[in-house]
């Protein structure tokens, strides 16, 4: 059985599955299931829990990555979004929730079972369509980075279809998270330096997003965004 | 030469902390120092033959950023005037005092954001640049704490947010394109980029270029990714509004082009080309309906930006050189004729009280410096000679008259002149008429009046003689741009 610490070449040609790519996989996987679990959280707070243990997922397979493939930069990617994304991230929200004060119900648009099967039809999109291109990973299996592009594309029918702020920032945020999959599968090697400022990036659009919602519930005393139709035309 | 890179980077953003600390009237003024001293050092950068590097490589600077750099810088020093005449300049009680502060802190970073996003090396930390522009501008619309500022500002941050998260999508798998040559870990730094980019995978790269044209189109304001434009153009205070039209565009159209520029040398011209035509021709072809039927004068020169990212795009997709020098002139004409039609706008929609084109008359006669000024830029951004439009457009249309592939030229032809019309007739008739007896005859400041005096200046230059070492440049960036013979 081929496992952790095999030569890439060895994995790249292999027709069984690895270990690692069975655990690489997992991980992805469950990262794209929290967010179909996060288009149809009825609260906020669940949604905000979901993009917490979301992150999580993408901090382990950073780890999992360094580990198995021997590059210790992402070892230090991995602390950074495990403190910012699992923590203080949901932390900003979750605190900004508590001062609206407001009731916190469901935002859909649509029933949960067509926001479920539209999400399903855009994750058999993207894995088809992306798998027949020829991206050959060294760091981890290609399907993971078929997987990243359906967590993506979900993130944004989250956006579109949940009709109140905390979602749509949620939804931006799983994005981020997406790209990150990506970025671990296709550019694992990717400079720390450039990284770091992606994630230094992530946080000042965390306070822009908190700053701006904050002051859209001043003026309409509402998480709603259904009262946003003024501009047309 | 690096230092005036270095003085680029700091100056904006040292000015942007000292407004917090230095007293209202010296904030002022050091904005207004840096608009005018960031400009001088791009327009220092000019001459330049040879790529200027600092930092150890990680700012770079050729004829391409130099462009875009002169572009920005020239409306951060126009912006920087016109905000001191504009924004509470008797700034008499603490909350406007604080406004104040708040928006010379934001103006600062913001135009920093821009020039930075021209000046650092690699497609990594432009699209951090990029991103900073995002939501610094995005503070910037939501500042005046409206109904209407709170809605556009809301839906700017998330829709160019998205559309950026795409814009990393594209510059990631740009970096696997990559790592295919260098191997796995490597800096983006361009010049290693361009020379390798022959042996990129084809298929990767047109995903990238996709993705990239689709993500920093978003901010670009590409239809049919444009829907944030034209509420934070019309809602935003009129400097930001100025900005964003003029210079935040052209910088991720920028982003757009160093993606192009590795597109064409990975898979050959075509088919860039033909993306950017597609985006390009919904652009002009929407913006040119949507500028038939405008009711509000900030608006319609929003639409009028997405008309003119339409043209850039379009003007990408001709295959003869003289076009993309056309596309390079039409950036810096859009940035000095947009700048000056929203000083314009604003000081007209401040004085008469109303956005509402179909109630605004008399303009002229309620300002007879910035009124008639204001009609004179609306004819530059129709293309009317000796407007540095004029002269940009007839360089893209002699491009692609140039190549019999280009034919859908007459197609261009067309919705520019349609776009035009309904510009040129919404936007002028507010200046006519008597004017309303309630109204105060006078300009408010002339400062607002030297920025527009300043603005139309430069557009006309652009239009009657560009300066010799201007059109050198337009033409190695150009060539820059191109495929290598």
């Amino acid at each position: 059985m081929i496992g952790v610490g095999v030569p890439v070449a060895a994995l790249v040609h292999s027709q069984v599955p690895s270990a690692f790519s069975g655990v690489a996989e997992g991980l992805t996987l469950v990262v794209l299931l929290s967010e179909f679990a996060m288009l149809r959280a009825p609260l906020s707070r669940s949604q905000i829990r979901l993009y917490s243990f979301q992150s999580l997922a993408v901090t382990a397979l950073a780890a999992y990555v360094a580990a198995a493939r021997g590059i210790p930069d992402l070892y230090a990617l991995a602390v950074l979004s495990l403190g910012l994304k699992v923590i203080v991230v949901p932390l900003v929200i979750v605190r900004l929730l508590r001062d609206a004060r407001v009731e916190l119900v469901a935002s859909n648009r649509l029933s949960v079972a067509t926001m479920t099967l539209l999400a399903i039809g855009l994750a058999v999109f993207a894995v088809f369509v992306l798998g027949s291109l020829p991206v050959h990973s060294h760091s981890l299996p290609a399907a993971a980075f078929n997987l990243s592009a359906a967590v993506i594309l979900v993130a944004f029918l989250l956006v579109i279809v949940r009709s109140d702020v905390i979602s749509q920032a949620v939804g931006f945020f799983s994005l981020e998270n997406g790209v990150s999959v990506t970025s671990l599968v296709v550019a694992a090697g990717l400079p720390l330096v450039v990284e770091v400022a992606f994630l230094f990036d992530l946080l000042v659009a965390v306070v822009v997003f908190g700053v701006l919602m904050r002051v859209h519930h001043g003026r309409t005393d509402t998480l709603s965004t259904d009262v946003l139709d003024r501009l047309k035309g | 030469m690096s230092w005036d890179l270095v003085v680029l980077l700091i100056g904006p953003a040292a000015v942007a902390v000292a407004c917090w600390f230095v007293p209202l009237r010296a904030a002022r003024a050091l904005t207004v120092a840096a608009g005018a001293v960031s400009f001088a050092l791009s327009v220092l950068l000019v001459p330049a033959g040879a790529p200027t590097t600092a930092l150890s490589g990680w700012l770079r600077v050729d004829s391409l950023s130099v462009v875009f750099l002169v572009a920005v810088t020239f409306l951060y020093a126009l912006t920087a005037i016109f905000a001191v005449g504009y924004v509470h300049p008797d700034g008499d009680t603490a909350a406007r005092a604080r406004y104040s502060r708040r928006f010379f802190a934001g103006l600062n970073v913001f135009c920093w954001s821009m020039a930075v996003a021209c000046l650092v090396n690699g497609l990594a930390l432009l699209w951090v640049a990029v991103e900073v522009t995002t939501v610094v501008s995005a503070l910037l619309v939501a500042i005046d704490d409206t109904d209407g500022a709170t809605e556009a500002a809301w839906k700017y941050v998330l829709i160019a947010s998205m559309g950026l998260g795409i814009g990393l999508l594209a510059t990631i798998v740009m970096y696997y394109a990559g790592a295919q040559v260098f191997g796995d870990a490597y800096e983006l730094f361009y010049p290693k980029l361009l020379a390798s980019a022959a042996h990129f995978p084809p298929a990767v790269v047109r995903l990238s270029f996709v993705l990239a044209v689709l993500g920093f189109g978003t901010k670009m304001g590409l239809v049919p990714v444009h829907t944030w434009l034209p509420d934070a153009h019309s809602e935003a205070p009129t400097p930001v509004s100025a900005l964003l039209s003029g210079s935040l565009l052209a910088v991720s159209f920028y982003a757009i082009l160093r993606f192009f520029q590795i597109a064409v040398r990975a898979v050959g011209p075509t088919f860039p080309r033909d993306v950017l035509l597609a985006f390009g021709l919904a652009s002009l072809g929407l913006a040119a309906l949507y500028l038939a039927s405008q009711r509000d004068l900030k608006r319609l020169f929003a639409y009028s930006s997405v008309e003119h990212m339409g043209i850039l795009a379009i003007g990408m997709s001709f295959s003869a050189p003289i076009a993309v020098v056309g596309v390079l002139l039409h950036v810096l004409a859009h940035a000095a004729a947009k700048g000056t039609a929203f000083f314009g706008a604003g000081s007209v929609v401040r004085k008469l009280g109303t956005k509402d084109i179909t109630r605004i008359r008399g303009g002229i006669g309620a300002l007879p410096w910035s009124g008639p000024m204001l009609v004179l830029a609306v004819l530059g951004l129709c293309a009317m000679p000796p407007g540095g439009m004029f002269r940009s457009e007839l360089l893209i249309v002699s491009g692609g008259l140039a190549d019999p592939a280009d034919a859908v030229v007459a197609v261009l032809v067309v919705l520019v002149t349609v776009a035009s019309l309904g510009l040129s007739f919404f936007g002028t008739q507010t200046m006519l008429g008597p004017t309303p007896d309630t109204v105060v005859k006078g300009e408010t400041s002339w400062m607002v009046v030297t920025a527009m005096l300043l603005g139309l200046g430069g557009l006309t230059l652009l239009g009657v003689h560009p300066p010799g070492a201007l059109s050198h440049l337009l033409e190695r960036a150009a060539a820059e741009l191109g495929a290598p013979r």
